[in-house]
This record gives C-alpha cells, sequence and structure tokens, in this order.
C-alpha cells in the first residue's frame, strides 16, 4: 500500500517534467505491457504494448478513456482523481499527439456539479485539443442530465447525441442513459434513432463510421443491465459500411465482440474494475482488489485510425 | 434471500395473531400490522424482499447495502422518487393508499421491485 502510494505521487506531480516522465515509464516497466490492438479488414490481431509501439501509416489517432467516477471514495480505490491523473499523464507521454480525447461516460459518481467541476479541470491536464463526452447513467441522476450536458454537451441536438469527422472518419456520439423503463436496459429511444439514420444516410459504405455510447450497444449480459434495448435498430443502419467501431464503457472490463463488420469494445475504468459477466451475484466495484494490483484492472484506449486500410487499429494500454 | 427470512421470523407473531390458529395463510402474504416499518434491502443490484404486501399506512425504508449508488423510482411516478442514495443511504415512503406500487432503480432499470398495500 505504502509503495504504491509513493508511486502514485511521484508519477502525478511531475506531469510534463523530465523526472515525471522518467518515474512514468519505470512505472511502465514495473507494471508490465499493456495489448496492442490492430484490426485488419475486421479481425483483431493483439500485441503487448510496450513503449517502443508505434503504427504506421497512422493518419491520426484518439484516446478513449472511461468510467472516471469522480466521487467514488471507497474500496478498491479510495484515490480515483489519482488514477485519472495518471491515464491522462499516458496520454500526454504518447509519442503521437492524439487528435482528441473521448470519455465514454460515467465521468462522475453521483451527478454532483462538485464532482462535474474536478472531473472538467483535470481533463484540461491532458494535452490534446478536443476532448468529448458521453453521459452514463451517474452521470444524469436526478436532473435528466443538465449539470453534464451544460458542462460538456456538444449541443448539436436537444437530445445531446451528435456526430461529427476527423480524417474521414465519421463519429457518432449517442446517449443511451436517459428515460430507461422499469425492467429494460439501456435506451436510444426513437428520436435519437431517427436522427442517426438520417445522420448515416449520406454517407458513402466506404466510410469508416465509429459510434460511441456509455452502456454497450449489444447484450453483453442484460442480466447485469449490460446492454441497450433498441441497439439492434441502430445497428441495423450500421451494416451496410465496410468498418464500423463501437467504443462503449459502463462495464469496467475490455470485452469484445466482431459481428461482420462491426467490431465491439468496452473500456477499462480509470477508477475501479467491476467483475466479469455472471462472476459473482452483481456488478459493483470489485472490491477484493488490492491497491498494488488495481493498476492492472484500469487503462485508457488509444485508437489509431490506419488510412490504407480503412480499419481501425485499436491498442489498450495498462494503466500503471 | 436472508432479509426476507428476517422479516418473517418477525412477522410471525403478527401472522398468527392476524390470521387466527385455525386459518392457514402463507409468511409472505401476512400483512403487518399498521404503523409497522418495513425495510427494504438494495443489495447486489435487487431489492430484497422483491415484493412486499403492507396495510394501509405502512412505511416502507429502503437501505442502500451496495457500493454503487441507485435511484428508487415509482414506475407510474405514484411516489416522489429518493435521491440517489450512496452506499447506506436509506430512503422512506409512507403509503397511505392500497394499491400496487411498482417501482425501480432508474439509473439500473432491471432492478424492479413491488411494494402492494392492502
Amino acid at each position: 500500500m505504502q509503495d504504491y502510494d509513493n508511486m502514485m505521487d511521484e508519477g502525478t506531480a511531475d506531469i510534463g517534467m523530465a523526472g515525471g516522465r522518467r518515474q512514468f515509464l519505470k512505472c511502465m516497466a514495473w507494471a508490465g505491457a499493456g495489448t496492442l490492438w490492430l484490426m485488419k479488414s475486421g479481425v483483431l490481431q493483439a500485441q503487448p504494448l510496450g513503449e517502443a509501439n508505434t503504427v504506421k501509416g497512422a493518419t491520426f489517432s484518439f484516446v478513449q478513456i472511461s468510467d472516471s467516477h469522480i466521487g467514488f471514495h471507497k474500496a478498491p480505490n479510495p484515490d480515483v482523481v489519482g488514477t485519472l491523473r495518471r491515464s491522462l499523464a499516458m496520454i500526454n507521454a504518447q509519442k503521437t499527439r492524439p487528435a482528441f480525447l473521448l470519455h465514454t461516460g460515467d465521468l462522475t459518481h453521483l451527478s454532483k456539479p462538485e464532482e462535474f467541476d474536478i472531473l472538467n479541470g483535470l481533463m484540461q491536464e491532458a494535452r490534446v485539443e478536443r476532448r468529448f463526452y458521453v453521459p452514463g447513467e451517474h452521470d444524469v441522476i436526478g436532473d435528466n442530465g443538465a449539470e453534464f450536458f451544460s458542462r460538456f454537451g456538444e449541443k448539436q441536438h436537444a437530445g445531446g447525441w451528435y456526430s461529427f469527422d476527423q480524417h474521414g472518419v465519421h463519429f457518432v456520439g449517442l446517449i443511451n442513459v436517459l428515460n430507461l423503463k422499469a425492467g429494460g436496459l439501456g435506451s436510444l429511444g426513437a428520436d435519437q434513432l431517427a436522427w442517426l439514420k438520417n445522420d448515416l444516410a449520406g454517407l458513402s459504405a466506404e466510410t469508416p463510421v465509429v459510434v460511441f455510447a456509455h452502456m454497450p450497444l449489444w447484450p453483453l449480459y442484460p442480466q447485469w443491465g449490460w446492454g441497450t434495448d433498441d441497439s439492434g435498430e441502430a445497428l441495423s443502419y450500421l451494416r451496410r459500411f465496410g468498418s464500423v467501431t463501437v467504443l462503449n464503457g459502463h462495464i469496467h472490463q475490455i470485452q469484445q465482440k466482431v459481428e461482420g463488420n462491426i467490431t465491439f469494445y468496452t473500456a477499462r475504468s480509470t477508477a475501479y474494475p467491476q467483475p466479469a459477466p455472471g462472476d459473482g451475484p452483481g456488478p459493483g466495484p470489485l472490491q477484493s482488489v488490492t491497491a498494488e494490483a488495481l493498476h492492472r484492472y484500469l487503462g485508457i484506449r488509444d485508437v489509431r485510425h490506419v488510412r490504407t486500410g480503412g480499419a481501425l487499429a485499436v491498442t489498450e494500454e495498462v494503466l500503471s | 434471500m436472508k432479509p426476507s427470512w428476517t422479516w418473517r421470523l418477525i412477522s410471525m407473531p403478527a401472522a398468527v395473531a392476524l390470521c387466527g390458529v385455525a386459518v392457514s395463510c402463507a409468511a409472505a402474504d401476512v400483512a403487518p400490522p399498521k404503523g409497522v416499518t418495513h425495510q427494504v434491502a438494495i443489495q447486489n443490484f435487487a431489492f430484497a424482499p422483491k415484493s412486499l404486501i403492507v396495510p394501509v399506512g405502512t412505511r416502507v425504508v429502503w437501505t442502500n447495502h451496495d457500493e454503487e449508488p441507485h435511484v428508487v423510482t415509482s414506475a407510474g411516478a405514484a411516489f416522489a422518487s429518493s435521491k440517489a442514495l450512496d452506499s447506506g443511504d436509506t430512503y422512506a415512503v409512507t403509503f397511505f393508499k392500497p394499491g400496487t406500487y411498482t417501482y425501480y432503480c432508474s439509473i439500473h432499470p432491471m432492478m424492479v421491485g413491488t411494494i402492494i398495500v392492502q
């Protein structure tokens, strides 16, 4: 415990300085490598991730982080601010500067204004030009996301969903944590689906599409609420595209699935892990994880777009 | 379900008092006397007991035993929603009208429970 705390303090206090970077790389070596995911023609290839990893031919990269749960302060992670800072420091240490930073929800634990403010301040530490967000269910408690949207909303549409283009890749941010019904899962709703259909209608099938939302857009484990009721309809609009990548958070662990040209990923949390689907009585913080082992469960995702293949290479880096 | 079993043990004298000796009635269906407070535990992303039958005037207290926050929300807006219940927080509603009150957690909607007020 003491060793871990010291490591955290040294790693976060010197962000951006030479000493901090050395410390950071030392931590990486101490923690062991993460995994580099290469997606080529719809097939995933994994490589151990080290500091020397490069993806040749990448036209740009972006980083996904998720589930920071600012405000959570119990086992197994009483310092969610510190672990988020470590994730952001890793982003700043990337050799190639990411085009943007994507947070796939549960910024906060209880939707409190002060939690949002802390998260917002921390995210400014990442040296990226743009930051994109979608809310998690923890970000919309009691106010249907008013506090979230006032700070992080893209304000393209009243419902909060949005799209943008980056180097020929079409990105879509969806919201599936509002207007949830008793006994149901995540929900997109008719209005958002109609917008999505229209948003995608003008694109050629060769356009790579990246869709992101907080809750999984596939029935990952409905018994624990890990899915979205009307995701099937959304996916029906996406099947004609040659390369579709769906990025989600919510479950605090990596799960993947390939379905035709659509590849699904869920990201780790920067705060705490949850059990594997069906392992134990329910989801929630995996409290048995010791402080020394926590870093192995946390992480960031670095996605590099390789223009030649029209596909995405996804790397997953364990937070050291 | 442990909470349910505890409840039955506590309620047994009331069951005998209400039903009399000769009448057979299942413990789970027995209504407690008026003015009683009933507990619903929120644990492992579920309400326990999932279904509760109470007489008019009963105060129901939900206690969140999870590390995750939960929000007690009436499916038909028949009673006010709780705020986010953090670990250890409680929320109480007193039911004055008979009826079936379905409720769920607004952020984990697969969590559904029912209060039947008779």
